[in-house]
Parts: C-alpha cells; structure tokens; sequence
C-alpha cells in the first residue's frame, strides 16, 4: 500500500467555465443591476470590481419536494430541558421544516438572495453590451494598459526565439564572401610559393610549401556557412505609454426639460469618454459644470443627482469652461476635453453666440470637442443649439443625437478611430 | 526547530503529512481498519470550493448550477458566514482526500485520520458502498461524463444542452433503483454500449421510417396492455428507454444524471454512521500519535478544541451526526466493554462481545436507519435529552410525545430512525401508465404518507421540465394513503 501526496495548487480556474455559464443565465438579472450601479458609481469607479446581489428565484432549480407545511410531522430534537410529556410548544412560523430540505448543497439557508464579486472586465462587458461597442473598441477598453513593445530593428544579441533568418543569411553571405576572397588570395600565394620551390628543387622547401599549402586549402574548407557571428535577432524595445495628463470637462444642461432618462445617457456618454481617455492618457481629471442660465462648477454627485430651476443658456457653460482653463489647464500642459451634453434646448442668440463662442475659443485650446442630444427630440425640427453647431467646421469637433443606449457609442466613434496625433503635451 | 521526531509548532511541509498518514497507518493496522491507498491532494480554498459544488467529485461537466452554488458558497466563506470543511473525501480507489493548504498542522494531523482512515476505511467496508459505488470506476466515468457533454456542447450547441441538463437535473430524486443492485461501471464497456445504444436507436428508426411508406393490411384491434406493466420508480430511467422525442445523445445524458446521482445514493443513507466512525477513529488515532509521542501536546490540545467543536450539539436544533454518530459509537464500545443491566436489556447481542469485531461488523453491515434502530442505547437518548415532538397540518403547536427518561424510549428510537430514511423527505413518485401506442401520454402518481402532499410550486415547476423532455402530456396524480387521488397536476 503506498500513499502518495499531490500538490494540486496549481491547477486553478477550474471553475472558470461554470461562472461563465452561470454569468450567461443571469445576464437579465446582471443588466438592471448594472443599471442601478451606473446610477450610483462615480465615473472613475467604473473601472472596479463590483458586487452584485442575485435574487434566488432567479437561479433556482425546481425538483419534487414534500410541503413541509403539509401532514403530520414528527420530529426527534434533542437538548430537552424543559418540557415533559404532553407539553405544547409553539410551532415556529419560519422554521419547523425539520430535516427535508437542507441536503444539497446551497439549500437550507433561507436567504432570498445572494452576492458575489463581478469582475472589472465582467462588469464593463456587461456595460459596453448595451452600449453596442464594437468588438474593436471593446477589446481596447477591456485592456489594462502595460508596457507595450515596439519593433526595435536588428541587433547581434537575443534569445533564440527571436533570431531573424533572412538578416543572419545576409550577415553569413557578407563573412563567406569575405573570408573567400582572403582565402583565394593566400591559395594563389601558396600555390605560387610552392612553383618557386619546386624550381629550386629543395626537397625540405618543397615539403614546407606543400604542408602550407595543405593548410591554406584546410582554411578555405573549413570557412562556415553559419557562424555564431552571423546571428542577428529582432530587437523589442518597451515602449513607456506618454506619461501625459488630459483634462475630461462634462457640461450638461440641467433644467427641467432634462428628464432621469435624459441624465442618464448623459452618463453613459460620460463614462464611455472617460474609460476611453484613461485608456489614453496617464492621468485624467474631471470637472463636471452644469448649467442653466448660469454655469457652476460643481462636484460629480451634484452634476448628475442636483436639481436646479432655470431657463437655458449654453454660452455661460463654454465661459465658464474657458475660465477654469485658463486659471488651472493650460493648454501647453494638458489635453483638452469637452463633452457637451444637452436637450438641445436654448433661447434666442444664445446658440449662434454659443456655436461662435466655441470656434474662437474653445476649440483652439482643446483636443476634442463632443457634443451629444441627448433623449427623444420633441418635434421634428432640430434644435436651435444642433441647428447652431452645424455651422462648426472642425476635425477637433463632434457632434450626435443619442437617443437610446446603443446611441452613445456612435456619438464618441469618431474619436475611437482616429489615429492620436504625435504630438502629445508633456504633462 | 523540530525536535527529533515528534511533530510540533503550526508550520507544514509536505513530508510532515505524509509523516502522519504513517503513524496513522501503523496505529490503524492494529485495529484492522483495511483502507484504499490514500491519496492526499493539497489544495487552495478557492480549490474546496470547487470540490464542494461537484459533491466532491474532483472531475465533472459544466454546467451554470455548479456555478451558481460556487458563488453562493464563496460568498458565504467570504462574508464570514461559513466556515470551508477541513477537508473533503470521496471514496475512490486510490482514496482522495483533499486537505486545505491554510489548515495548521494540529488540523492537518486531525484530518488525515479522519478522512483517510475513517471515511475510507468506512467507505471500503460499507455494504451500501460495495453494493453501490465503484470506486475503481468512477473518475474515468465522470472523465467520460466530462468530455461527453463539452462533446454534446460542441456538436448540438451549448443551449440545448443546457435545458436538457436542466430538466434532468430537476428528476435527479428520482433516478435511483431503491432495490435494484446497479450495474458495475466499466469505461471502455460503456463507451462500447453507447456507441451499440446508438446503432439500436438508429435501427430502430429506419425501421419506423420503413413501415410508414408500406401500407398496413390490418391494424392490431387488441385493447392496449397497460404498460409499464408495474409501477417504475426510476423515473430518469424510464425517460431514457421510452421518452418518445429525445435524441440519442440527450438519452446519453439522461443516463449520465442517474449515474451520478446513484453514486452519492450511500453517502446520504450512512452520514451519521460515517461522520460518527470517522470522528470516533481520529479521536483514537491522535491520542495513540500522542501516545507514541509522534505528535506533541500543543498538537493534541488544538485537536481536542477542534473536535470539541465538531461534536458540539446545540440545544432544541437539528442533529448534529458528528456528535450523534460519534456518542453511538462510542456508546457500542462502552456496552461490549462495561455493559450494565439496562444495556443488556436492550442490546443483548453486543453486550459484552469483543468491541473491535462488533464495530467492524455494524460498520460493514448498517446504514443509518438500521444503525440507529438497532443502536442506540437508552443511555444515549438520556444523555442528549431527546424528546419526541409531533403535530398535525393547520395545528399552531407541537406536541411532546416522549421525553428520554420515561417509558418512551423505544418511541423515540423508532422516530429517529425513521427520519433518516430516504422517503421521509424524498417523495416518492412512479410512472404508472404510458400510452406507448396511442397519446403517449404519460401518468405519474405520488403515494403521500400521514397527509404530507407535495409543494405544489415546486412540482409545477418539476413538471413544466418533465414535459419538455417527454414532449408529449405529463399528469401526476397525487394520492392520499388509502389511494384516493387528491390532487391531479
């Protein structure tokens, strides 16, 4: 009889293929819990684990049971203190399931639901589902930026694995070419050394002439066609991502004409733009400036939860934007972003100031500019403010309606896919 | 550091279990305890988890329960709620026993005796084991579960054989031959008799197919026998060989879901039993170490706190089977050693006999109802102050029928035994009628005992399952005792 012992440690996730399936069959149950969590989670939490709470009778597994109401029960229960016989105990109204239930695992525990840890990739899948993100987009987003590589040209010294054979051929066909003509000369010396010998007749000169020529000829057989001298390799050199810091400003009108489910497009919109940034950028701040007919820096929760009573004008948002750059972005030393989020609604020539406003002003200093209408448009004319903004002409500016969930991407692709320009300021 | 060879301190290398599993062994051989090879696997927290929601099985298919009762049992362990087992053992051959890399060497030196000469010694010697389980066979067979159903997955889509899995896995009670010995696993048999299933099933269709297009001189005019011809209680059983619609591969499932669940068939029907020998035999064997000086007194004590633990019974609760099983035995060692007139009343065949060859004997031959019947003594019934209570349907109290001191001890004895039988909280179901050549309807019927009915919530919902995998109707009558249909789903 032999007993051994293993180590089985290493054999992990063993449980990776449940979870996948179990994440599957809850996904309806996961989406409005997602939804509450975008509600509640600041911007740069998204970028989390989270915990969710699952309702049991949303995973449960039927099977025959006996009604542990029903019949007549008998039970045998130990630690008797107290009572003797024909005694009269209170049935408890929760408990008094006796043994029945309880034998599987996971059964027996009353609780109605039960929470669990979602990964930061499990949750942004979750979100960026909605969001219909292509897969791309996706992918990037879902990345944790470490150090990349880039190619770094050829170099004599490297592992095995990274031997680069047309440039090692090229190197061999150089030393070959080299080390022969150098060879044919000392053959031709040789041969001729060993003419003048032989001329002369001396049996030791001849013999010296001969075993030099031997070895000359030796030389040249022995040339190799690879030598370790001929190995080039490819070279990676890591590459630090720019240690850059960008500035994210959210704008959102926030007078009555924008509802709850306005304000949260709004959201999504932001998140989206945010996650993308960090993804770019080392550090990225958040100002959030709301405005009616008056704009005000505020904190994130204000922004999206505060309400305040008001007419509308966008251009005291810009200005306001404007002024918080100049006393604390400069534009040498961040990257500039604006993401605009309206109803669209705005009075008199405050749209033609605002769309002007935004050409001299804002644009030149900012990177991108991105405006989203957002919700459903109230009557068929677009709005004085879209109306306005159409006139901008600009690579660096965006704008889109966003009218449901799988709306916000479209507004933000533009940005997706544009190649970053070099030129990055230094943060 | 470690004096000479006694083991101390809290630290474990790997040499130091196998260092206990010797001494056990040694200790163990003088009291006969025949036991598998032991295989001890370490493994991480998050690994225990995993062996909780398979029941165990180191190897088995996906399927999103398993990981739904991951997540649960995870954040149970994470919130503080539960505390992970020890270990977990399964009774294969060679015996695995999974010990948690985060127990001290006081729990390690607990759990190897427990588990990998108590359970397996258990496991080896039980008639229920033997006659039930192949311990030779069952992880090959899990390993062709496995690879079956990631098979099916790939080949009829992963959907399919979720809902299919599914409505399995709801039948799963009731896929158990209750009298019938089942058939010795064999991998490679089985993989030769699925691919002969197969060849039958697809015979048998093109037959079907054959006789449709040749047109029929008479039609047979006989009334229809009743079929099945007795009652089948093997209801998994019965939707593989006669569910008109299922493909082959779902038939294949079915019977992998039955298999399964007659594997654990045993464990359920011999916890006090098992619990209570493995627990009586780590409690010895740590005492010899201690004897011996194998193990030192910082060791001993931490054991003792921990044992004390397990075998705690809390007042007015459930059982605990540790500390039942572990006090029966105990108590079967005390009436073959020191037998009093009370105990030679009741237990008169032990009385007095050899205690090492009477517990080989109860062990091999008992289950928990049974073990319990014939056991347990009036001493045990005083000594855990047990009561019997009982109440009617609608009635807002219980009743106190018996208290241990009195008369009723026999009264309590046959209650407690009873409530470990199967069927007192496993309803018991059976098809009754198919109607193989005309609805193919399919009748099943539920015998209630003292008035207790099935949850009706739940056996709708069993049902809808049911009938996806019939394809055609499902009824269930419920019957009350005297057999009048009470309920008809």
């Amino acid at each position: 009889m032999t007993s051994v012992i293993v180590d089985r440690r290493p054999d992990k996730g063993k449980s990776t293929a449940n979870r996948q399936r179990v994440l599957k069959r809850l996904s309806g149950a996961l989406k409005s819990q997602v939804d509450q969590l975008i509600a509640r989670r600041k911007l740069n939490e998204h970028d989390k684990a989270t915990e969710v709470t699952i309702e049991r009778k949303d995973v449960s597994e039927p099977s025959f049971s006996i009604d542990p109401a029903s019949g007549d029960s008998a039970r045998v229960v130990p630690g008797n203190q107290h009572y003797r016989v024909g005694d009269k105990i209170p049935r408890d109204p929760a408990g008094g399931q006796g043994r029945g239930q309880g034998q599987g695992p996971g059964d027996g525990d009353d609780e109605d639901a039960f929470r669990f840890a979602l990964s930061r990739e499990e949750y942004l899948s979750l979100l960026f589902d909605e969001l219909e993100l292509p897969a791309l987009v996706k992918k990037e987003l879902l990345e944790i930026d470490e150090n990349r590589f880039r190619r770094g040209g050829v170099v004599r010294y490297g592992n095995p694995g990274t031997v680069c054979v047309a440039r090692t051929f090229k190197a061999s066909i150089g030393r070959r070419v080299a080390a022969e003509a150098q060879f044919e000369e000392a053959l031709e010396e040789a041969e001729a050394a060993l003419k003048l010998a032989r001329l002369s007749a001396e049996p030791a000169r001849v013999q010296a002439a001969q075993l030099e020529l031997k070895e000359v000829r030796q030389r040249g057989a022995d040339i190799p066609f690879l030598d370790p001298v001929d190995l080039r390799h490819r070279s990676l050199i890591e590459v630090q991502s720019p240690r850059t810091a960008a500035v994210m400003f959210c704008l959102m009108d926030v007078s009555s004409s924008m509802d709850e489910a306005r304000k949260d497009l709004a959201k999504r919109f932001f998140t989206l733009l945010y996650l993308f940034l960090t993804r770019k950028y080392a550090k990225v701040e958040l100002v959030f400036i709301r405005h009616t007919d008056q704009a005000q820096e505020v904190d994130e929760d204000t922004f999206f939860n505060g309400t305040q009573a008001g007419s509308t004008k966008v251009l005291s948002a810009l200005a306001k934007m404007h002024e918080i750059i100049r006393l604390r972005y400069p534009a040498s030393q961040y990257n500039i972003f604006g993401a605009q989020a309206s109803d669209g609604d705005s009075f008199g020539a405050d749209s033609t100031e605002s769309s002007a406003y935004l050409i001299a002003q804002l644009l030149p200093e900012s990177r991108y500019f991105v405006y989203a209408e957002v919700g459903e448009a109230s009557s068929n004319t677009p709005t004085s403010l879209w109306t306005a903004y159409c006139s901008i002409q600009s690579e660096q500016f965006n704008m889109a309606t966003v009218k449901g969930r799988n709306e916000v991407y479209p507004a933000l692709a533009k940005l997706f896919q544009k190649e970053q320009p070099v030129a990055y300021a230094m943060g | 550091m470690r004096e000479s060879s006694t083991l101390s301190g809290s630290e474990w290398a790997m040499d130091d279990l196998l260092a206990i599993e010797q001494f056990c062994a040694g200790h163990a051989e003088r009291y006969g305890l025949d036991t598998f090879p032991n295989q001890m696997e370490v493994i991480t927290s998050e690994q225990m988890l995993d062996s909780y929601v398979s029941s165990g099985l180191p190897v088995n298919y996906a399927h999103w329960s398993f990981g739904k009762h991951f997540l649960i049992e995870s954040g149970k362990y994470q919130s503080g709620a539960n505390a992970l087992a020890y270990e977990i053992v399964l009774n294969t051959n060679p015996c695995i026993a999974f010990l948690m890399e985060g127990n001290s060497l006081a729990m390690q030196a607990l759990v190897i005796p427990h588990a990998c000469f108590g359970h397996n010694s258990f496991s080896k010697g039980n008639y229920l084991f033997q006659q039930w389980t192949q311990p030779d066979a069952v992880l090959d067979y899990m390993l062709f579960a496995r690879n079956y159903v990631a098979d099916c997955e790939e080949r009829h889509g992963a959907e399919r054989v979720e809902q299919t899995l599914d409505a399995l896995h709801a039948l799963r009670d009731q896929g158990l031959d209750k009298y019938k010995r089942p058939r010795k696993l064999d991998t490679r048999k089985e993989r030769v008799e699925q691919a002969r299933r197969l060849a039958v099933a697809q015979e048998s269709m093109r037959q079907a197919e054959y006789y449709s297009v040749v047109p029929h001189a008479e039609k047979p005019t006989a009334a229809e026998p009743v079929f099945p011809a007795s009652p089948e209680e093997n209801l998994l059983y019965f939707i593989e060989k006669h569910a008109p619609k299922l493909e082959p591969w779902q038939r294949e499932l079915a019977r992998i879901v039955r298999k399964i669940a007659q594997y654990f068939y045993p464990q359920r029907q011999t916890q006090v039993m098992n619990e209570g020998w493995a627990t009586f035999w780590h409690h010895r064997l740590l005492n010899d170490m201690y004897d011996a000086r194998q193990i030192d007194q910082g060791i001993l004590l931490e054991c003792l706190h921990s044992h004390t633990n397990v075998i705690r019974q809390p007042e007015y609760g459930r059982l605990n089977p540790y500390a039942l099983g572990f006090a029966a035995w105990n108590e079967i060692k005390r009436v073959c050693e020191a037998p009093t007139t009370e105990d030679r009343e009741y237990l008169p065949e032990i009385a007095g006999q050899d205690w090492l060859k009477t517990f080989h004997d109860v062990m091999q031959n008992y289950r928990d109802e049974s073990f319990l019947l014939q056991f347990l003594t009036p001493k045990l019934a005083r000594d855990f102050r047990l009561m019997a209570i009982q109440t009617r349907e609608g009635l807002d109290h219980w009743t106190v029928n018996d208290t241990a001191g009195g008369e009723g001890f026999k009264a309590i004895r046959s209650q407690l035994a009873a409530s470990y039988r199967l069927e007192s909280y496993i309803p018991e179901i059976s098809v009754v009628r198919y109607g193989r050549d005309s609805d193919r309807k399919l009748v099943l019927q539920h015998q209630s005992y003292n008035g207790r009915t099935l949850h009706s919530a739940q056996t709708e919902q069993t049902l809808k399952h049911l009938r996806w995998l019939w394809g055609f109707d499902v009824t269930l009558e419920a019957l009350d005792q005297s057999g009048r249909t009470i309920k008809t789903y």
